[in-house]
């Protein structure tokens, strides 16, 4: 089983390396912005399908990071320090976001994130001495390392696809720690975790910081492949899209936002022939599946796997025991 | 002052209205733990009913609100419940916050494709003339609409108190294990619940629609200031969502008069943060518990 698991891995990541030689620079641009949301899905997949904690502010960390890349390389500071200022001011924010989620759950969280959300935007895009207001931030410089430039789209796939796999080890890292288990303590059951010694306040906390800083990273890597960045790349809307690829793809499995991204950016593409309709299939889709199989895509794949292997019948008085 | 009291009238209208959308929110997260992203979607979709009805089948305007409030309610209560809502209430809050989401884009979409992209003129039933009340001048819009929200609230209200199925309703939204004990068939209310919100939504979409226009992105604004309205006031109260509503129509008038334009709809958004941290039930609301 292991042995398989990881072919596919490696498969994966070869049909990652040979994929943009298939492409054009559009189709390379696109699967850019595959992996860079992919990052970004990433971050929500920690504070939400691990740590349970809701949030529409994911896109307002692409910004917060975005924007800070923006203007230091603008300024002339290399990408790879502005990266890490992007990343710690959004793991500031999100740790003073995740504040509320000590003292309210679930619904009321959503909007005080959505409030959050619409309060970033109206800073980005009124504050013109800082962001550029409506008309953005224009010619944004891609980063060199050394002899090694990023200007040609191919090279800066391959500058991403890096990027995108450190962030993805140091992922699997976090929720295979001790730490990833607490925040999976901290969903399932809140009370429990905390008499069981986990620091809920703590984790709380650091599920938010750490899914913001996630955002920070994808936004950071967003600003230099546009070259260009203004404040309607960062709206709800774009938020409400990052939490439909965690949730399509299925929230709380390490690859389910890679696919669910994967799905969100690449299924545009395909539905072009239908123009204008094809908003309208992509809703029918997400409603249809959510309908049908709320886990998720991966969780389809589990259902139908399961159906086919033998399994354990549970003794049915242990069912009850199951639930505390 | 005569400005400050045109502000607040015209503010209390609108905000009459926003609690009609509210109640509705409240009333299906009570019934069925439903978050319904779509509401503002619900309200706008109505006007274009009535277009339908006016325009395309050549009826007049009250036949053809009596028209969309049938379609509405059959569509948008009952096949909406039966067909997207059942399925997913046992997977918890988030499916259903995705597929209304998404049902929330593709009656957009669907508005824009088929009907028209512009926004679209939408009779009032009232006249747009004004009168003087203490040096403010007043519509006699506004008023209706204050007066028409209020004959909605309190109809709404009598229907729960007093009658059977009004009360088995309360029943549902409080306990729906001994309410089904005690003989309620809690399908059934929770059914009404989303018949009841899709009305609310027509008599909205019909009072804001002549002062908004009609048109396929209204429904996000509206949506959001349900959602504030209902959480302001308090999630589970009928009142709360009134008292939301009519605060909420009141700041945004007031903030879009007294401060800068720009940021209007942050007044709002910085009260709602600093009601859910001070009192997260909401201000008339009742606390709920948290079970292990």
């Amino acid at each position: 089983m292991a042995l398989w698991r990881n072919l596919a891995l490696v498969a994966g990541l070869v049909v990652l390396v040979l994929a943009p030689f298939t492409q054009a620079t559009y189709g390379t641009y696109v699967l850019c912005s595959w992996l860079i949301f992919a990052i970004a899905a990433m971050g929500l997949n920690l504070t939400l399908g691990y740590a349970g904690q809701i949030s529409l502010a994911q896109a307002s960390f692409m910004g917060i990071g975005a924007y800070t890349t923006a203007l230091m390389t603008m300024a002339g500071i290399h990408w790879i320090f502005s990266v890490f200022a992007g990343m710690g001011l959004c793991f500031v924010v999100g740790l003073v976001l995740g504040y509320p989620a000590l003292r309210v759950q679930h619904h009321f969280l959503a909007f005080i994130t959505l409030a959050f959300a619409t309060l970033a935007f109206l800073v980005m895009r009124n504050e013109d001495w800082l962001t550029g207001g409506v008309y953005g931030l224009v010619g944004i410089p891609r980063p060199d390392f050394g002899p090694i430039s990023t200007m040609s789209q191919r090279s800066y796939y391959y500058f991403t696809l890096v990027v995108f796999l450190f962030a993805f080890a140091g992922f699997r890292w976090i929720v295979r720690s001790p730490w990833g288990r607490a925040f999976k303590a901290l969903r399932e059951n809140p009370i429990r975790a905390n008499s069981l010694g986990v620091d809920t306040r703590l984790i709380t906390l650091l599920a938010f910081a750490i899914g913001a800083a996630y955002g920070g990273l994808s936004g950071s890597l967003m600003a230099p492949l546009v070259q260009y960045i203004d404040p309607m790349s960062f709206t709800l809307i774009i938020s409400l899209k990052i939490l439909l690829m965690v949730v399509v793809g299925g929230s709380g499995y390490l690859f389910g936002p890679l696919l669910g991204a994967g799905l969100v950016i690449m299924l545009p593409e395909f539905l072009r022939f239908a123009e204008s309709y094809y908003l309208m299939i992509y809703a029918g889709l997400v409603v249809i599946l959510m309908v049908y199989c709320p886990t998720g895509l991966i969780g389809l794949i589990d259902k139908t796997a399961a159906a086919f292997k033998a399994k354990r019948v549970a003794r049915g008085d242990l069912g009850q025991g199951a639930q505390l | 002052m005569s400005e400050f009291m045109q502000v607040l009238i015209s503010g209390l209208a609108t905000g009459s209205i926003y609690a009609l959308a509210a109640i509705g929110f409240t009333l299906l997260w009570q019934a069925s733990q439903t978050i319904n992203f779509a509401q503002g979607e619900f309200v706008m979709l109505q006007a274009f009913f009535v277009l339908i009805g006016m325009h395309v089948l050549g009826l007049a305007l009250l036949p053809a609100i009596a028209l969309a409030l049938v379609v509405s309610v059959v569509l948008l209560g009952m096949v909406f419940k039966r067909v997207i809502i059942q399925p997913m209430l046992p997977h918890g809050v988030l499916p259903i916050v995705m597929a209304t989401i998404g049902l929330a884009i593709l009656m957009r979409e669907m508005v824009k494709e088929f009907y028209s992209a512009e926004a679209q003129p939408f009779p009032s039933m009232f006249s747009e003339s004004t009168f003087n009340v203490l040096g403010a001048t007043v519509s006699y819009q506004d008023v209706g609409n204050l007066i028409v929200s209020a004959i909605a609230i309190v109809a709404l209200q009598l229907f729960l108190g007093r009658t059977r199925t009004g009360r088995c309703m309360q029943a549902t939204a409080q306990n729906p294990a001994v309410a089904e004990i005690l003989g309620v068939n809690i399908q059934r209310m929770v059914l009404y619940t989303f018949m009841i919100n899709a009305a609310l939504a027509t008599i909205a979409s019909v009072l804001i629609s002549p002062i908004y226009l009609a048109k396929f992105s209204i429904g996000e604004p509206i949506g959001l200031v349900a959602f504030l309205a209902a959480i302001v006031g308090g999630f589970n109260q009928v009142r709360g969502a009134l008292a939301g509503g009519l605060l909420i129509g009141v700041i945004d008038n007031m903030s879009a008069a007294y401060l800068s334009s720009e940021y209007r709809i942050a007044g709002p958004m910085i009260l709602l943060i600093v009601i859910i941290l001070l009192r997260p039930q909401g201000l008339l609301g009742t606390s709920e518990g948290r079970t292990v």
